[in-house]
Formats: C-alpha cells, sequence, structure tokens
C-alpha cells in the first residue's frame, strides 16, 4: 500500500490556551516496498505523522492516503484498516498485559479476524512467534513479565505482526537495547520485510541504523517534512542536519572532517562501504606505509559475516 | 579513598542461590571516579548498581559504601544518603508536580531544616541547568530536562556517588547529550564519583574507567581506549565496538596503518595522517 500525504496539518487541544500545532501540511510520499526512516527532534511531530498512518489520530486537515484508504473520509474503515498497518510504539514491552504469551499475542487476531476459529489463532499466534525468533512451546505459556527486555519486545511485536499487516510501523524500535539486541532486532525487520510485510516504517533517532537499514527517508523539522531522500542523498547534507539540531552517521561526521582536508570519500554513509571507499583511495595511493596485516584480515572474518549478510539484507529491500 | 569496594561479592534473585545475577565481582572504586559499566541485558549491570545502594545486599561477600557494610540494615538510611540512584524512565522517578517540589523530596526526607532545603534546591537546580525551570511542571517538560531533575533530586541530598542506571536510554540524542554534560560537571568539577551503566559506547568513552560485566562477573576493567582495543574479547561478550572503531580495525585489519581511533574525530584524523603519507 501506498502512503500518501498532502498538506496534512493536526493542532493539540484545538481551540484551547493549549493548542499546539504538531503538523504543518506534510507532503510525503512512501512507496509500497519501501525500508522507510523517520527523522526529527522530539516535537518535529514525526510521531504524530506516524499516528495518522492507521488512524490513531483521525485526520482533520489535508490529505491522506494509504492504500485506496481514504484517511480523511470519515465513512473510512478504520478497523480494516488497522489490521493492514501495524503500529509498534515507543517500548511496546510497557504493553504486555495478559497471563501468558499466548494470550497476549493472540488478542489482536480476536478483535481484527473474527473469521478465524481456536485452531487458526493458535496457529496464526505460533507463526508470529517463531517469526520474531522466539521457541512457540516453550514460551507460550509463560508470563510476559517473567522475560527478559529482548524477549518481552519480540513477544510484543510478534502481537503486532500477527495479523499479517502490509505495512508495518515501529516507533523507535531498537531504543534501550543493547547492541546486539538492536541488530537482531533489525535482522528481525529485514526476515519480514519484503514477504507478506511489504512496506516498514520506522522512526529512530539513530543515523547510523537509518543509514545501515532504511532504503529511503525523510527529515522532519517544526510540523514539516524537510528533506527526502535515500540515506546517502539525505546523509550528504550534513550541514542542513547539524543545523536542524540533529545528527549524521559516524561516517558522515568522519567524512565531513576529511572534506575539509581535502579528501573526498564518496561512500553510503554504511561503516563497512566507509571502510572499503577509504582503502580504495589508499590503494590507489599505492598502499603508503602498508603493515604485514594480511593474516590479520584472515583471522577476523567471523566478525564481518554478519555485516555481509546484513548489507546483503539491504540491498534485497532496495530491488524491489 | 575508596567510595565502593566489592568483596567476592554474588547475588542471586532465587532463594535457593541458584543463577547469580552477580558472580564473584570483586573491585574497587575510587573517590572521585567516573565508571562505566557495559554489557549485554542480563549480564549483571543493573544488580550491580542496586548493590551499590543497599536496594539489594549480597547473598555472599561484602558491599562497602565509603566504608559502610551494605549488609548491616542499620547503615542502609546513611548508605543511601552517600550513594543516590538515577533510573531509566524519568516518567518513574517524578514525585511531584512542580520541579522545585520534586527536588526537595530527598532532604525533606533526611529530615533537613527547611531554609537548608532552600538552599539545597538552589544548589541542585544550578547544577544540572535548570533553575528556569523551578516553578514548572515536571509533565510538561522534555526527556532530558525530566532526567536533569531527577539528577537534581539525588543531588540535594549531596551524595558522594551518583549511580545512573541507563539513564540515558530514553533520551533523544539532544536529551542524551545534556545529561552527559551534567554528569561529567558534576564529575569535574565537583568530584561525585559516577557509576554509568549503558549501552552506548560512546557514553563510555567519555568515563575515566569501563567495566564489562558477562554472567554476572566483571570480565574486563580499565580505560574505555583501552577495552575497545581488546576488540577480539569484546566480541566474546557479545558487545560491538563504538561504529568509528570498527571502522579503524577494517583499515587496519586490511593493512592500511592507521593509528587507534574510537571518534569520528580521531578517525578522520587517522585516515588523514595515513593518507597523506605517500
Amino acid at each position: 500500500m501506498r502512503i500518501v500525504a498532502k498538506g496534512l496539518t493536526y493542532t493539540y487541544n484545538p481551540k484551547s490556551p493549549f493548542a499546539s500545532q504538531a503538523l504543518k501540511g506534510v507532503d510525503l510520499t512512501i512507496e509500497e516496498g519501501e525500508f522507510f526512516g523517520i527523522i526529527g527532534h522530539t516535537g518535529s511531530g514525526k510521531s504524530t505523522f506516524v499516528q495518522h498512518l492507521n488512524a490513531l489520530i483521525k485526520c482533520t486537515g489535508g490529505y491522506l492516503k494509504v492504500g485506496y484508504y481514504d484517511l480523511a473520509d470519515k465513512k473510512c474503515d478504520f478497523l480494516e484498516l488497522r489490521s493492514k498497518v501495524g503500529m509498534v510504539f515507543q517500548y511496546p514491552e510497557y504493553q504486555l498485559f495478559a497471563e501468558t504469551v499466548a494470550k497476549d499475542v493472540e488478542f489482536g487476531l480476536k478483535n481484527f479476524r473474527k473469521d478465524m476459529d481456536e485452531k487458526q489463532r493458535a496457529q496464526a499466534v505460533r507463526e508470529a512467534l517463531e517469526t520474531v525468533g522466539l521457541d512457540y512451546a516453550r514460551i507460550k505459556d509463560e508470563s510476559p513479565f517473567e522475560l527478559s527486555g529482548g524477549q518481552k519486545r519480540r513477544v510484543a511485536i510478534a502481537g503486532v505482526i500477527v495479523t499479517k499487516p502490509e505495512v508495518l510501523i515501529l516507533d523507535e524500535p531498537a531504543a534501550g537495547l543493547d547492541p546486539l539486541g538492536k541488530k537482531e532486532l533489525m535482522e528481525l525487520l529485514h526476515s519480514i520485510h519484503g514477504g507478506w510485510c511489504k512496506t516498514i516504517v520506522i522512526v529512530s533517532h539513530d543515523m547510523d541504523e537509518i543509514a545501515e537499514n532504511c532504503t529511503h527517508a525523510a527529515v522532519f523539522s517544526e510540523g514539516k517534512v524537510v528533506l527526502t531522500g535515500t540515506p546517502p542523498e539525505i546523509f550528504a547534507q550534513s550541514e542542513t542536519l547539524f543545523s536542524l539540531g540533529l545528527d549524521v552517521p559516524t561516517t558522515a561526521r568522519c567524512a565531513l572532517l576529511l572534506r575539509e582536508r581535502g579528501i573526498e570519500i564518496d561512500t553510503d554513509f554504511t561503516c563497512d562501504d566507509f571502510a572499503e571507499k577509504v582503502l580504495a583511495q589508499w590503494r590507489a595511493a599505492g598502499m603508503p606505509g602498508k603493515t604485514g596485516a594480511g593474516q590479520v584480515a584472515e583471522r577476523t572474518t567471523s566478525g564481518t559475516e554478519s555485516d555481509i549478510n546484513r548489507e546483503q539484507a539491504g540491498g534485497d529491500g532496495d530491488a524491489e | 579513598m575508596e567510595a565502593v569496594r566489592f568483596e567476592n561479592t554474588k547475588f542471586s534473585y532465587r532463594d535457593d542461590g541458584k543463577d547469580p545475577a552477580v558472580n564473584g565481582v570483586s573491585l574497587a572504586i575510587e573517590e572521585g571516579e567516573f565508571v562505566a559499566v557495559l554489557g549485554r541485558n542480563g549480564s549483571g549491570k543493573s544488580t550491580l548498581a542496586k548493590l551499590v545502594n543497599a536496594l539489594l545486599v549480597p547473598s555472599s561477600g561484602k558491599v562497602f559504601v565509603c566504608g559502610m557494610d551494605t549488609s548491616d540494615e542499620k547503615l542502609a538510611f546513611e548508605i543511601r544518603k552517600s550513594a543516590g540512584m538515577v533510573f531509566q524512565n524519568p516518567d518513574n522517578q517524578t514525585v511531584a508536580s512542580i520541579v522545585e517540589d520534586d527536588v526537595a523530596f530527598g532532604p525533606e526526607n533526611i529530615g533537613l531544616p527547611r531554609e537548608e532545603i532552600g538552599r539545597r534546591i538552589e544548589f541542585a537546580l544550578d547544577a544540572v541547568g535548570m533553575q528556569a525551570f523551578r516553578h514548572s511542571a515536571p509533565a510538561r517538560l522534555s526527556g532530558g530536562q525530566k532526567q536533569r531533575i531527577a539528577i537534581a533530586g539525588v543531588l540535594a541530598i549531596l551524595p558522594k556517588i551518583m549511580i545512573l542506571d541507563e539513564s540515558t536510554a530514553m533520551l533523544d540524542p539532544k536529551g542524551r547529550r545534556e545529561v552527559m554534560e551534567v554528569i561529567k560537571k558534576l564529575n569535574r568539577e565537583r568530584g561525585m564519583t559516577v557509576i554509568l551503566i549503558t549501552h552506548f559506547m560512546d557514553e563510555a568513552l567519555q568515563a575515566d574507567r569501563a567495566i564489562v560485566m558477562h554472567r554476572g562477573e566483571a570480565v574486563m576493567d580499565g580505560a574505555p581506549e583501552e577495552i575497545f582495543a581488546r576488540s577480539d574479547e569484546l566480541e566474546m561478550y557479545n558487545l560491538t565496538l563504538p561504529r568509528a572503531a570498527y571502522v579503524c580495525k577494517k583499515l587496519q585489519d586490511a593493512g592500511m596503518p592507521v593509528k587507534n581511533a574510537f571518534t569520528a574525530e580521531e578517525l578522520a584524523e587517522a585516515i588523514c595522517a595515513s593518507l597523506q603519507r605517500g
């Protein structure tokens, strides 16, 4: 489903002393098949925008279409829309509530898929839990509150993807996880992207995460979209991002500093590509000061293998 | 002087003492040190933190805080005055509807006279740069501001040690920077002992010392630069390098002569030096 917003506006607490306009005319198109990143300061309107996408916030000004659902139309079938546009909030583990993992994951199905019987629902719950990398038989009867932080988050995500939404929106999905947990979560998202889940939209403060995972991204500022493009296109404009008080990926900051010294690195801002491009320049310069570290490179391939896989996953996303 | 000493400290959440969350940690933290504690989720970092201010007491072994034994119940109150804790979620640590009342909560509880409480609020809000918000409602502040208020609330008790348990995890980059600046200032200018538990490798780089926890044990302990130079070991403990260090290592592995770098600035410097050598 293609997402198209034109002149979308939204005001919290309208006609009151606390009125604040969160969206001031958002124009943005997210094509089906994208792994889309939304970047912006706290208060830039990005959360307000994504909550419009499954009508948690009703469209009150402007134009918004998700697939053929016209969200500005009061007659729009919001229940059906919500079963197709899944939303994972920040720290979704805080929303776990049921006494067992299976019941928690099943909750969405009971609401959205009244046509399913108990057996079908159990099967869907099993699939969802297996998709997020959990052992169904072992975990289904556990209390979700007894699990580790990373597992809780996976259960919470399973509870959203159990209805197999075509569009999955995640607000800061990796926040608070340790570095390996973050990586595993991103791998999980790539593994479902392109199957029944056609489009993924993530909101993130982590620019490295955007550079490494997204096909396209948009930068929000003061209720508007100020930049859109592929991550390399966006991060090539580091100065603009700095002026908006935003960060850039580590490699972009490094590239900017090198540019000041007359060295241009043409990179997509992922760490692996950046290293490759630097090495290419070094080789072109005749490998000054080469150290006999060839063997070292052999020894450490295990560390880079998973990164290569991730790159490939990202590449598949691009191809669609 | 020693601020904290662990002596073969063990702690298990289970009655039978199995699966210890902290399994035989022995180390000392000097007064005025800024220590980052790293490790995967479930490695025992938070348990270690809670042992410092006697929220938990060891199942076996000892923990001393400013010379006080945490397993002595009579000392718990004094220990908590010496070691203040800031948690992850700012919303869970606010007790009052006005900033200054919130900061006053600690001093009121230790029974300080009214004038002294006023001075403490003044001091604490100044230290975190939140004087202007004295009469605001915490609910209307940003995450970074709320966390600074939480820090002020701890500061108002004038603790010698501040423990921050992933206190920047829920903040945006700006909020994180604000809180890190406040912590560094307290450490540098007031000699506050800081124990910072974090998943952010760039925050660990700002500390004097980093301790890596793995399955309840302190497996690495040293200057952050020294720890991050031991990348094979880090990988064993499922920790990742800061991105700049990762790129640097890739270059070194391919034979490019670059100095060890941990930040974007250092990396640019190292690449520049290496490329312009020829």
